[in-house]
């Protein structure tokens, strides 16, 4: 069985849910703690949604310095899969695992609510749903908004980095990205929760694909 | 001695922040074109070299206290 390692960082929120939902697809979760570099052996990492360092300086830019966090580049350097949720992709992005920043919601407001992510190309992540197709996954943010320079985003766009778009213009994304992995495609991060999207009772199950890709790799 | 690192949103860069301070001046009746909001840390640096601030106070700004995506900064000494 394929033992997925969530880590929990100083103001995670998410890492619960993140591991009820490995359970949920068939991994076995395995709790991970900021302060270690040991990865317990694990085959996929989650990076947890949630408020990291408050969100002191600018969202993630902390916690991409926790010990744990030169091993997660070394796994993600020798292929391993790594998702980062919210949070967690606001994480990966300082740490140059992933390009891009997170910047504040264009209209300066918190979004709570299920979004229409269309797929933009079909891959492992997204259980080779077809591009053009629509997923449905909530979001939960204020500093969600992708941003990218010009230079380079048609590069990215022509590695199939870009694997879901928000079918609206959310929160001032650039290019209304909302979910990206990096050239190799290892490691993917969005704004979205997955991990809350799992479980018929509280709707859509959408979210078993990238949590599944984690189990399935 | 003391470093200071100002940061400021690159040109171009959109500002949520400072449009909202910015309407809010506005409605206040003042004539502001535009506000762009960024942030100022001093750093106590413990040496008494005006060079070696300026240095700790540009690594500290690249590494960590920037994101060049989106910011750019300026060191002042003293």
């Amino acid at each position: 069985m394929a033992r997925v390692g969530v880590i929990t960082f100083l103001g995670s929120l998410d890492d619960r849910d993140a591991l009820r939902a490995v359970e949920l697809v068939g991994g076995e979760p395995v709790p991970l703690w900021h302060g270690d570099t040991d990865l317990a052996g694990v085959d996929a990492i989650i990076l947890p949604g949630g408020f990291s360092y408050g969100d002191h300086l600018r969202c993630g830019a902390l916690a991409r310095f926790s010990p744990i966090m030169a091993s997660v580049a070394a796994f993600a350097a020798a292929g391993g899969p790594v998702l980062g949720i919210c949070n967690g992709f606001q994480i990966l992005c300082e740490a140059d695992l992933l390009p891009g920043i997170l910047t504040p919601n264009h209209a300066q407001r918190f979004i709570c609510r299920d979004v229409d992510l269309v797929v933009e190309r079909e891959s492992p992540w997204l259980g080779s749903r077809p591009a053009g197709t629509t997923i449905t996954v909530p979001v939960k943010h204020g500093d969600g908004a992708w941003f990218h320079p010009e230079a380079g985003l048609d590069e990215l766009e022509a590695n199939g980095q870009i694997l879901l778009r928000y079918a609206e213009d959310l929160n001032g994304a650039t290019r209304r990205v909302a979910c990206i992995t990096n050239a190799a495609g290892n490691v993917c991060g969005l704004m979205p929760h997955p991990e809350h999207a799992v479980d018929p009772l509280l709707g859509s199950i959408d979210g078993q694909l990238l949590v599944g890709r984690l189990i399935n790799s | 001695m003391k470093v200071t690192v100002l940061v400021r949103p690159k040109t171009g860069i959109r500002d949520p922040q400072g449009e909202a301070i910015g309407r809010s001046l506005v409605g206040l009746g003042y004539a502001v074109a535009a506000v762009h909001a960024g942030k100022i840390f001093d750093l106590e640096v413990d040496t008494e070299d005006a060079a070696e601030a300026a240095r700790i106070g540009r690594e500290a700004a690249e590494r960590v206290l920037t994101n060049d995506l989106i910011e750019e900064f300026e060191v002042v000494v003293g």
